[in-house]
C-alpha cells in the first residue's frame, strides 16, 4: 500500500493535536479524494472538520495536468485546435472558435458576416450545453436524478447538430482560419430549427422541477455565498461573478464576432450563493436561445470563410488541377505560412467566464508561447473560503454549482 | 413483450422435470456477464461520453450495469475513462488493488489506452503500464456505441472465463508482472 | 472620463521615472515594461490610483527568452483590466536568468496566489512573500521546471514510442 496521505508535519496534524473541544471531541481530517463520485473531475480537498462542519480546506490539483502550454509550443496553429477542445470539454466549440479568433487577430484577417453569425450560433449552442450539464449535475448532487436524464436527451440533439457541421460529437475541432471548413448543410439548419422548437418546453419543465422546489431551495439558498468585492479580487468571471452581482460579460464589454448586432440581456444575481448561480445559468440559457433565433433570422448570404489563400486550405479539386492551389496547400500543411512577430491577447466568454488566449509568436510555424487564461483555475482558488463553516453536503453542492471542469483546471 | 428485445439465452444443458443440469462455469459466467457493476473512473472528456452512455439515449443499464458503484469493493469492472497523468497513476493503482476478485478493467479512450494525443512528460502513456487491462476501447472520445461494444466484448470474455482462473498460476504471474 | 494611453503614460512616467520604459501598443492593448524591483509598486499604483483604477487582474504568466542577455531571460506578464472604463493594460517585467525573483502581488489581488504558483511550477521564478509557493500542477517530487525551453516535451524514458518514426532524433527536444 502507498505511504500515508497526510504526513505528520502537515499543519492540520498540529492543529488537531493542540485543539481539544470541551466535550472531549477533537477535530478530524477528511480526504475528499481525487476519485469521488460527487466531485465531477479529479481534484482533491483535504478538509479539517469539527464534526460535520468544515473549518479549513486544502485543495490539490494537477491530477490531469497534460502540459497543454508546452505541447502548444511544438505544434503549428491548426494542430492546436484539438488541444483547445479538451480544455473545457463540455463546450468545446467556444474554445475552438476563441483560438481561431486569436489567430485571426494576430494575422489581421476579417471574417465575413455569414461566418461570424454561424460562429455565434455554434457558440451559443455550446454555452447552452455547458449550462445544461452544470445545472443537471447540480440537481443530481441534491438527489434529483430525473432532471439529468431529461436534459441529456437534448444534449444528444445538439451532438447531432455538431456532427452535421463538423463531424464530431464532443471534441469538435471546429473552424479554420477565417471561417468554417464547409458551409452548413440544409439538414443542419433543419436540425437546429427542430431543436429550437423542442427544447424550450423541456427546459421550462426542468426549471419547474427545481426553481420553486422546497427541498432544492433549502439545499441551495445561502449556501456558499460570496460577496462582489471578494469575487472580483479572486478573479471570478462568468456566471459565478454575475451571480454575485457584477454584470461583466466579455460579449458586451469587447464584442467579438458580431455580438454587437444582437440584443440580449445579461442576467445578474444578488448574493452569489448556489441558488443564484443556478438561476443565472438558467436565465443565460434563455438568452442564448434568443440570440440563436436572432442570428438565424438575420443570417446573411455570403462566403463561409475569408479569402486568405495563404492560410486557408484550398478545395481539393483545385489542388489537383491548379498549380497555385497545389503550392498553397503544400505551404500551409508544411507550415511555411507568413506569421508576424507579435503578442496578442484575445478573450471570449466561455461557459465559465473569460477564456483568454495570450499568444506570443516569433515568426516560425509554432507559437513561441501560448498561455491559456482558464477561468476555472482562477476561481477555484476561492473554494476553501466559500466552504468555511459549511457542512460537508453543502461543500459538494457548492463545488457542483461552481462548474469546475478538470480539463480546464489543469490544462 | 416486444419481439425485438432479446432475452439472454440459457446455457447448454440437460433439462428435465424440475431440474436443469449444466456446467458450473456456464452458469457462473452467465450470472457475472449480465450483472457487471462498473466503477466509472472518469477523468476527462471520455467521462462526458460515459455520462451520455449512462443516460437514457444509449442506456448502459440494459446490459446489467444499472448500479454504478463508486466503492471499489462492490464493483466488478473498472472503466478507466480519460487521461491518466503520472500524478494520478498511484491512485489508480490503489483503486485497482482495493477491488475484490473477480475484477476486470476496460480502458476507454485513446488517452487511457496509450496516452492519446498527449505524448508529454506528465501523462502516463497507457494505463497498462500500471494495471492489467482486459478490453481497450479506442476513440477520442469513443462514441457511446463503441463504449457499449467494449462492454459487450467484456461480457463475452466474462462468460467464457473459467471459475478457477483467479487462482491459476498464469493469473498470479500476470499480477506479479505488475508488482501487484 | 475615458482613459487615454497618453494620460496613463504621463501618470506612470511621472511617478516611476526611469524604471518604466517601452510604452507600446500590442494588438490593441497598451503595454509597458517596468524594472523588476518596482513591479509590485507599479501594479499597486495602477490598482489604487482613483483615476486609473485597474482593479482586476486578468492574467499572470511568464515567458522564457533563452536567447536574450542574462538580465532579460524571463519575462513576467501582468494583464490588468479596468471594467468601469473598459480598458486593458499589460505590464511586463524582465528577470535575471540565474536567479529570477520578483515581489508577489498576492496582497493586492487574491487571484494571483495560484497564478504565481503555476508560474513557479513551470519556470522556477521565485515570488518573494508568497504565502505558499510550492508546485501546483506537476508532481511535488519534480526537480526541474518544465516550461523552460531546454526541457523536452516528451518523456524520454518511454518505451512504446520510437522517436525515429516521429521524425525526432534521439534527444527528443531537437526538431529535425
Amino acid at each position: 500500500m502507498s505511504e500515508l496521505l497526510l504526513p505528520p508535519e502537515h499543519r492540520y496534524a498540529k492543529i488537531i493535536k493542540d485543539q481539544l473541544n470541551e466535550d472531549g471531541s477533537e477535530y478530524s481530517i477528511l480526504n475528499l479524494g481525487p476519485t469521488h463520485p460527487a466531485t465531477h473531475g479529479i481534484f482533491q480537498n483535504i478538509l479539517l472538520m469539527d464534526g460535520e462542519r468544515i473549518l479549513d480546506a486544502e485543495p490539490t490539483i494537477g491530477y490531469i495536468h497534460r502540459a497543454f502550454e508546452k505541447i502548444a509550443e511544438n505544434r503549428p496553429f491548426y494542430q492546436i485546435t484539438p488541444l483547445t477542445d479538451r480544455m473545457n470539454y463540455c463546450s468545446s466549440p467556444i474554445n475552438n472558435l476563441g483560438w481561431w479568433m486569436t489567430v485571426e487577430k494576430l494575422l489581421n484577417i476579417e471574417v465575413p458576416k455569414r461566418a461570424q453569425y454561424l460562429r455565434v450560433i455554434v457558440m451559443e449552442l455550446a454555452r447552452i450545453t455547458d449550462h445544461l450539464i452544470c445545472n443537471s449535475i447540480l440537481g443530481v448532487d441534491t438527489g434529483a436524478y430525473t432532471g439529468f436524464l431529461y436534459v441529456f436527451q437534448f444534449r444528444e440533439k445538439v451532438y447531432e447538430i455538431y456532427e452535421e457541421i463538423c463531424g464530431a460529437r464532443l471534441t469538435t475541432n471546429m473552424g479554420r482560419i477565417g471561417g468554417f471548413e464547409r458551409d452548413w448543410t440544409p439538414k443542419a439548419f433543419e436540425l437546429l430549427r427542430t431543436f429550437l422548437e423542442e427544447f424550450p418546453p423541456a427546459w421550462k419543465e426542468f426549471e419547474n422541477l427545481f426553481e420553486r422546489n422546497r427541498i432544492f431551495i433549502d439545499r441551495t439558498v445561502n449556501v456558499g455565498p460570496i460577496s462582489a468585492e471578494k469575487a472580483m479580487s479572486y478573479g471570478f468571471t462568468g456566471p459565478n461573478l454575475r451571480a454575485a452581482g457584477i454584470d461583466y460579460d466579455v460579449r458586451v464589454a469587447e464584442p467579438y464576432s458580431s455580438y454587437e448586432d444582437f440584443d440580449f440581456i445579461v442576467p445578474v444575481g444578488k448574493s452569489g450563493d448556489t441558488y443564484d448561480r443556478f438561476c443565472v445559468r438558467n436565465a443565460e440559457v434563455w438568452e442564448s436561445l434568443s440570440i440563436i433565433r436572432q442570428a438565424l433570422d438575420k443570417l446573411p448570404e455570403g462566403p463561409y470563410h475569408a479569402d486568405v489563400p495563404d492560410y486557408y486550405l484550398p478545395p481539393k479539386e483545385d489542388v489537383y488541377t491548379s498549380m497555385e492551389s497545389l503550392i498553397y496547400h503544400f505551404k500551409i500543411v508544411m507550415g511555411e505560412v507568413p506569421v508576424p512577430v507579435a503578442e496578442v491577447y484575445h478573450a471570449v466568454e466561455g461557459g465559465n467566464g473569460e477564456l483568454g488566449f495570450y499568444l506570443v509568436t516569433d515568426g516560425s510555424r509554432t507559437p513561441y508561447r501560448l498561455h491559456f487564461r482558464r477561468p476555472c483555475f482562477i476561481y477555484y482558488q476561492a473554494y476553501p473560503e466559500m466552504i468555511k463553516g459549511a457542512m460537508l453536503s453543502d461543500a459538494i453542492v457548492i463545488l457542483s454549482s461552481l462548474n469546475v471542469i478538470a480539463g480546464e483546471l489543469d490544462a | 413483450m416486444s419481439t425485438r428485445t432479446k432475452l439472454v439465452p440459457p446455457p447448454e444443458g440437460v433439462s428435465g422435470e424440475g431440474f436443469f443440469a449444466t456446467k458450473l462455469n456456464d452458469v457462473v459466467g452467465l450470472a457475472r456477464a449480465n450483472s457487471l457493476w462498473p466503477l466509472p473512473f472518469a477523468t476527462s472528456c471520455c467521462g462526458i461520453e460515459f455520462m451520455a452512455t449512462m443516460a437514457s439515449h444509449y442506456d448502459l443499464a440494459r446490459f446489467g450495469s444499472e448500479r454504478v458503484s463508486f466503492s471499489p469493493r462492490q464493483a466488478d469492472m473498472l472503466m478507466v475513462m480519460g487521461t491518466i497523468s503520472k500524478k494520478m497513476a498511484p491512485i489508480l493503482r490503489q483503486v485497482y488493488e482495493q477491488m475484490s476478485e473477480p475484477r476486470w478493467v476496460i480502458s476507454v479512450g485513446a488517452c487511457a489506452c496509450s496516452g492519446g494525443i498527449f505524448d508529454t512528460y506528465s501523462v502516463l502513456q497507457g494505463i497498462d503500464k500500471v494495471i492489467p487491462v482486459d478490453v481497450y476501447v479506442p476513440g477520442c472520445p469513443p462514441r457511446p456505441e463503441q463504449i457499449v461494444d467494449g462492454v459487450m466484448q467484456l461480457q463475452e470474455l466474462v462468460k467464457n472465463e473459467s471459475v478457477r482462473r483467479r487462482n491459476s498460476p498464469e493469473y498470479k504471474e500476470l499480477l506479479a508482472s505488475y508488482n501487484l | 472620463m475615458a482613459l487615454e494611453t497618453a494620460n496613463i503614460q504621463e501618470k506612470i512616467a511621472q511617478k516611476f521615472g526611469n524604471e518604466v520604459l517601452n510604452f507600446e501598443t500590442h494588438s490593441g492593448i497598451f503595454t509597458f515594461e517596468v524594472a523588476s524591483e518596482s513591479a509590485h509598486d507599479a501594479i499597486q499604483f495602477l490598482k489604487e490610483d482613483t483615476e486609473l483604477n485597474f482593479h482586476f487582474l486578468t492574467d499572470l504568466c511568464a515567458i522564457h527568452y533563452p536567447d536574450n542577455d542574462v538580465n532579460h531571460q524571463y519575462a513576467v506578464v501582468y494583464l490588468l483590466h479596468n471594467w468601469v472604463e473598459n480598458f486593458r493594460i499589460k505590464v511586463k517585467t524582465y528577470l535575471n536568468g540565474e536567479n529570477p525573483q520578483v515581489k508577489t502581488v498576492c496582497d493586492l489581488f487574491l487571484s494571483a496566489n495560484w497564478m504565481e504558483r503555476e508560474t513557479y511550477d513551470f519556470y522556477g521564478i521565485a515570488f518573494k512573500g508568497h504565502p505558499q509557493l510550492k508546485r501546483i500542477l506537476n508532481m511535488d517530487e519534480m526537480v526541474s521546471f518544465p516550461m523552460r525551453k531546454e526541457f523536452p516535451l516528451e518523456d524520454s524514458g518511454r518505451t512504446d514510442k520510437d522517436d525515429r518514426f516521429f521524425g525526432r532524433t534521439k534527444t527528443n527536444n531537437q526538431h529535425v
